[in-house]
Parts: C-alpha cells; structure tokens; sequence
C-alpha cells in the first residue's frame, strides 16, 4: 500500500478541482444535462475523496459508503434523466433559466 | 234615634253611584234616564241630610262622629287621620243647603242642557259635584275638608269650561275662564294646605274632635276634658287642643325659634283667611268669579253662587275657635286683629262688587257681581263674630241667590229662542248676545213665571221685609254694629252703603230685563221656558219669601240650633231702628233705581243713562275697578314675561343651544373628532400601517433572492455549505 502510495493530498487536490469543477459547472451552465453532469462530476470527486481516505486509513468504511452513492447517484440519474426528458417533451428545451414558472 | 246617623256615608255614596250609573251607561240611558238617575241621587242626598237633620232635633242637637274608614296612618309622627263624617248642627244645616239647592238645580238643568252633545256627562259632574262639597261640608278632619276643597275645585274648573269646544273664541274664552278660576284658587289652596300642615305642627292632629254637647250636657263634658287631653289628642280635637294650649301658654318649635302658641294660631287663622278669599272670591282674589259665568247657567247657580263659593264661610265658621282665640290678639295699627281683617276684606269686597254690579250689561255678570258683594257680606259677618248670621246669609243667599241665576238662566233660554225665531237659523246678525240686557227689556209680558220669581229673587236680595234677605243681612248689619271697634264700625259703614248698591242694581236690572219696550226682536219673540225649568224656579221662590223664618229675632231657631255646634255662636240682637233704616235704605235705592231707569232702561246709543252724567267713574266700574287689567300688570304680564324668558331665553337659547348645542353636541363631536382622527387614523391605523409596510418592506427584500434561477439557489446553497465548513474547520484550525 505504501509503495504505490502516492501523495494523499494529490488525490486530495485532484477531488478538490474536480469538486471545484462541478460547483462551477452547476453555476454557470444552463442546461439540465450540463448541470446533471456536473453534479456527477461532484458526487464521484466526493467518491474520490472517501476511497482516498479509506485507502490511507486502511479502512473500507469510506469505500462502502463510496459504493453507497454510487448506487444513488445511478438511482439518481435514471430518475434525473427521466425528469429531463419530460421537461424537455413538454417545453421543447431544457434551459433551466426559461424553467422558471410552476405552471405546467 | 242615634242609628239614623250611621246612614250619613250615604249622603256622599249615592250621588257618587248616581255619577258612576251616568258615567258608563250616560249614552244608552237617553236624556230622561240621565237627569232622573242625576236628580234621583241629589235628591235621596237631600233625604238623607233631612232624616239627619231630623235625628239631631230629635236628640237635642247632640250629633255624633261616624266613622267610615282607615285613611291616612303614619305611626312614627302620630299621624292618624280617618274617613270620619260629622253629623253636627253646622255640617247638617250645610248639608241640606247644598243637597236641596242642589237638588232643585239638578232638575231644572233638565231642562236647560236639552239637546247638548255632552248631555250625561254635564250631570256626571254635577253629581261629583255633589259629592265632593258634601265630603267637604261633612268630614270630620281638615284633610278630608281640603279634599272636598280640591275635589269642588276640580269640578268648578270641568263645569266653567264646559263649552269649551263652542266655535271660534267663544270656546277659547271659556277653557280661558276654566283655568282662570283654577290658577286664581291655586292661590288659596296654597294659603288652605299650608294652614293644615302648621294644624297639624303645632296640634299633632287635624281633627275636629268629637262633637260638642250641647249646652245642657257641658258640665258632663267638661269632668272628661280636663283629664287626660294629653293622652287623647287624637280625639280631643284641635279646638280643644287650641284652647288648652294657651291656657298654658305653650310654645310651638319653629324652625329654630320657640312660637307662642298665640302666635302661631294667628299665622293659621291667616292662612285660612287666605284660602277662604281664593274659595269664596274675596278681595284680593275674586276675580275668577265673574269670569266663571263662562259655565252653564245651572253651574252657575249651584257653585258659583250658593254652594262651592259658601265653602270659605263654612270653613271659618267650623274654625270659628281658633278665630276667636285670635281676636284677643292684635297684630296691625288700631288694634286690627285676624278677625277684623276678615270682617274689613268681606265689607271692602261687598263695597267693591258692589259699584262694579252697577255698571254691567252682562245678566249673569250682575249677578256674579252680586255674588261676590252678598259673600263678602257673609265673610264680613264671620269676622265679626256673627257666625249664625254668616251661615244664615248663607243659607237664604243660596236660596235667592240660585233662584236668580236659574232665571236669567231661563231668560236667557227665552233670549235664544227668540233670536232663533227670527234668524231663522239663517244669518248669524251683528253679534247678538242673549246675555246683554240692553237687548232686552220688555218681557215681564212674554216670560210671566219668570218675571215674577225673578222680581221675588231681586227683592229679597234687596232686602225688603219680609223676604228672606231682609232678615239675614240685617241680622248682619246689627252684629257688625254690635261688635264695634276699628274693624266693627269699617264693616258697619260698608256693609250698609252695600246694601244700598244691592237694591240699586237689583232695581236697574229687573228694569232693564222686564220692563220698558223690547230693544231687540230676540226679546220681542222671547218665550217662557219649559216646567221642567219653571217649577224648581217656583221652589225656590218660595224659600226666598220664607227662608227668614229660619231665624226669627226673638226666636232665634237657627242660632240654638248652631250653637250645639258653632262654640261662639251667639244670637243676633235685632235692632229696629237699623232694620227700619236698612229697609228705607233699600227703598230709597229702588226708588232711585225708577227714577234712573224706569222711564227708558237704555239711552238711545246703547248706554246706560248714568255713563254721560258720572263720566270716568261710570267708566271705572264698567271696567271693574280695573282689577284684571292691575292683576295683568303686576302678576300675569311679569309671569308672561318670565315664561317667555325662562322658555325662550333660558330653555331654548341658554338650555337647548347653549348647553345642548354648545356643550354636549359640540363636546361630543370633539371627542368624536378626535377619537376618528388622531387616535384613530392617526396611532391604530399608523401601528397598522406600520405594520404592514415593515412587512411589505421585508417582503420586497425577500422577494430579491427568489429570482426564479435555479443557478443563484444552488449558489446559494454552496454559500451555505462553505459557511459551514468555516464554522466547523475554524475551530479545529485554531485548536490544533
């Protein structure tokens, strides 16, 4: 483990831009899918920071919990694409800027 | 024989069911039934008080007390007044002067209210009428002798006003006279109620005492007297009281002052003097009398001549104690005592009536005239001590006195008829009046019963031997002579040029009635009125030729009769030298009276032949010595003027406007005001106001965030998470 141990900050930092990444992707992008991505992108930089730490610890905690929202984030996305998909049927784009009323 | 007593209640009883038969059956009962149900009443009073009369002559004058009911009871003053009817000499001798006149006038108005709208009701007052004056004359304590004050009061106001719904001013100068003589006799009544009240002050009781014995039984009597007054004095009486009390000259309590006894029967003796002059119109209060000639004619006759009126006379004469008791006391200059102010009113007010009669055109006002001098004749005697000749005057003046108004009554009947005759009841002519006797003369030939009872009434009021008037009113004469003094010899001087007027304007007026040619062609086409009218007339005529029988000089029937009853009583000493000179008195009068008025009644222009030769002094007593107009001045104006001020000024302009409008409406619009205002616009609306704009303002804030960008929440959101990722990790960074 020691030997092909790289730095744990690298992995750290990696997390960090990656995290990084996403908040400014889910900032300034206007499509759902753009968004949907990037949040993606934020849920495994979390993944990537919980195995790092399992794997310095020696422990499997962070990895199961890796695995947790994992399976979340699929349940996520079926659910997220299903909800994209729909609104994209209805009003033709998926701009979430122009999704700003209720009414259906 | 004492039992026959016991009926007394009935004498007030029976005309008060004859009222309540007429009250509530009047309308179906017809004009027959009405006046036999009315005359039926008086009449079975009259029965009464005569089975009355007839128990005390057969009783030696004793009378007795009857008691009727419980009245007035209170305990914690030792108040105790009962319904209690006396049956004395006096009360009985009043009983059947009103009950018989009353009775003969009950059966005439008949005749003379035939065809009036208000038929029953006319008769449902002569009936309270009735019964009110006999509880005047037959109680037996001065609270009940002042209810019947009131009560007669009250039915000479409803009888004087009887017309009031006559057409046009007719009608407005009747209720006028109704309120007249009910305010004027206001003023007595005043004098009345407070004279009972100090009564019952200085006495502790209003009674008038068992009655006293006769002459024979005093000496029994006066054994029981002398004990226990102090003990008894609810029964004792006030007389008895009165004359107990100044053997010991008491005090009275008065306020914070201690009164002798003396002093204090003066002040009552006064303020009795006061209701006598509202009561019988006496100087200064008569003048209501000549106005209550506004009533029918039979009205006239029964109260405002020889019943109602007579009440004052009868009131002093039943006082006649404390009177008497007061005539040791002088309270004016030349040693004027209450008496000899009562004797000096009654002769100035016979004097005064007396030059005013002469001068009236007015039938009935004559005789109001008349009335008024013959009371003051009758109060003057009082105040001389002449208590049989008061109450005798009384009595025979009821009887020619009633006898004459009947017959101007039925003059004017005839007048009417006549007038009616020849208008055809068509045009109503230049204001013809029945009553003015310039439009008459003439009808001693068309009204024969009429004339000739009328002309009976006028010589016995004139006082020519042998008729009625002659006896009492020299019976008067003497006593005023007899009591000498300041007051005695005033009275005297008075009395007698008044009786030389009485025969002037009793001669100038059956003149003017009777005799010469028609003046009017009303009295051409006079007619005699009906029996019904003419036959109590008759009566009555014969009770004025004979009524003097009563009292004899010599005989003196009524003074042993009153003196059972009357404690001062004493019998009159007839003077012949004084009735002769009376008598030529009254024919000298009469005989000036033909001379004036014998040949032409009436100058040409509808004058009286006096009016040019005595100028401003005829004047002076066609307009009554001016009474009305002085009492205009000083009391009616003053009063107007300050009704006006206190309902003008006072009421509507300082009361309603000032206080209503300035203070009270205004005060409540400022406090309204300002609670719409300031409080309530200005702090509860401005606390919600404020309310609401804070939140408003909030919410505009708030509304800011909520753009509707998904972007800006999720940034929100982060901000969010990084905040409390420096709140947790700060800590852990400084600690470690």
């Amino acid at each position: 483990m020691d030997q092909s141990a790289v730095n744990i900050g690298l992995y750290v930092i990696l997390s960090g831009v990656l995290f990084t990444i996403g908040i400014v992707g889910v900032l300034v992008r206007r499509s759902a899918i753009m968004i949907f991505m990037a949040i993606e992108l934020m849920l495994n930089s979390a993944n990537l920071a919980l195995v790092a730490f399992a794997r310095q610890h020696g422990g499997v905690d962070g990895q199961i919990i890796a695995f947790l929202v994992m399976v979340i984030a699929a349940a996520e996305v079926a659910v997220g694409l299903t909800i994209i998909v729909a609104v994209f049927r209805r009003i033709k784009t998926v701009d979430v800027d122009k999704l700003h009323s209720l009414k259906g | 024989m004492d039992g026959i007593f016991n009926l007394v209640p009935l004498i007030v009883l029976i005309p008060l069911g004859g009222l309540l038969i007429n009250l509530f059956a009047g309308r179906k009962l017809g004009e027959t039934g009405v006046g036999i149900v009315a005359s039926g009443a008086a009449g079975l009073s009259f029965l009464i008080s005569v089975l009355m009369w007839v128990g005390l002559a057969a009783n030696d004058f004793a009378g007795t007390v009857v008691p009727f009911m419980d009245w007035i009871k209170i305990p914690a003053v030792g108040l105790s007044i009962p319904w209690e009817f006396r049956v004395d000499t006096l009360s009985v001798t009043m009983m059947l002067v009103v009950s018989g006149v009353g009775t003969l006038i009950h059966i005439y108005a008949i005749g003379y209210m035939h065809g009036d709208e208000r038929f029953p009701r006319f008769f449902v007052y002569l009936n309270l009428f009735l019964a009110s004056m006999l509880t005047l004359v037959s109680g037996n304590n001065y609270a009940m002798l002042f209810v019947g004050w009131e009560l007669v009061g009250l039915c000479s106001f409803l009888l004087i006003g009887f017309w009031f719904d006559k057409a046009g001013y007719e009608g407005i100068k009747n209720s006028n006279a109704a309120s007249k003589a009910f305010i004027v006799n206001r003023v007595g009544d005043f004098g009345m109620i407070m004279a009972i009240l100090l009564t019952f002050w200085t006495f502790g009781t209003v009674d008038f005492g068992p009655v006293e014995a006769p002459p024979a039984h005093e000496a029994e009597m006066e054994v029981e007297e002398a004990g226990e007054a102090e003990e008894v004095a609810e029964s004792v009486g006030v007389f008895a009281l009165a004359e107990q009390f100044v053997e010991e000259d008491r005090t009275v309590p008065i306020g914070p002052m201690e009164v002798p006894v003396r002093h204090v029967i003066v002040a009552i003796t006064l303020l009795f003097l006061l209701g006598a002059t509202g009561k019988s119109a006496q100087i200064p209060l008569f003048v209501w009398l000549p106005d209550a000639m506004a009533g029918p004619t039979p009205v006239s006759a029964l109260i405002h001549a020889a019943t109602m009126v007579t009440a004052g006379i009868y009131m002093i004469t039943r006082s006649n104690v404390l009177y008497e008791i007061a005539r040791g006391i002088p309270i004016l200059p030349f040693g004027l005592t209450t008496p000899g102010i009562v004797a000096i009113i009654g002769a100035a007010t016979a004097f005064v009536a007396g030059t005013i009669a002469m001068a009236q055109w007015d039938i009935k006002r004559v005789l109001a005239y008349s009335t008024i001098s013959q009371l003051g004749f009758m109060v003057a005697a009082v105040g001389v001590g002449g208590y049989v000749a008061g109450m005798f005057h009384l009595a025979t003046h009821a009887f020619f006195k009633a006898l004459l108004f009947l017959s101007a009554g039925s003059v004017i009947h005839g007048m009417e008829h006549g007038h009616h005759h020849i208008s055809h009841g068509g045009h109503d002519d230049d204001g013809f009046d029945p009553q003015d006797m310039r439009y008459m003369g003439g009808l001693w030939g068309r009204m024969r019963i009429t004339s000739i009872v009328y002309i009976v009434g006028a010589l016995a009021l004139a006082g020519i031997f042998p008729l009625a008037g002659f006896w009492s009113k020299d019976e008067i004469l003497a006593d005023a002579l007899n009591r000498g003094g300041t007051d005695g010899n005033i009275a005297f001087a008075l009395l007698t040029v008044a009786a030389g007027f009485t025969a002037f304007y009793m001669g100038r007026q059956v003149l003017m009635i009777f005799f010469g040619k028609p003046r009017h062609a009303a009295a051409e086409h006079a007619v005699e009125s009906p029996a019904v009218m003419t036959w109590p007339l008759i009566g009555l005529a014969v009770l004025s030729v004979i009524g003097g029988i009563m009292n004899l000089p010599g005989v003196h029937t009524l003074s042993d009769w009153l003196g059972a009853s009357v404690h001062h009583a004493h019998a009159g000493e007839f003077n012949p030298v004084l009735a002769g000179g009376a008598t030529l008195l009254a024919l000298v009068a009469l005989a000036l009276a033909y001379a004036v008025y014998g040949r032409k009644a009436v100058t040409d222009d509808m004058n009286d032949p006096l009016a040019s030769p005595l100028g401003p002094i005829w004047k002076f007593l066609n307009g009554k010595w001016y009474w009305d107009e002085f009492y205009d001045v000083i009391a009616v104006g003053p009063f107007n003027v300050i009704g006006r001020f206190l309902a003008d000024t006072v009421d509507w302009e300082l009361w309603h406007d000032g206080f209503h409008d300035k203070v009270l409406a205004a005060g409540f619009n400022r406090i309204g005001d300002f609670l719409a205002n300031p409080f309530d616009l200005g702090i509860i609306d401005g606390i919600v106001n404020g309310i609401a704009r804070v939140v408003g303002r909030l919410g505009g804030a708030m509304r800011g965030i909520q753009n509707g960008y998904v972007r800006s929440y999720a940034f929100s959101i982060f901000l969010g998470v990084v905040f409390v990722v420096i709140v947790i990790l700060v800590p852990v960074v400084l600690a470690g």
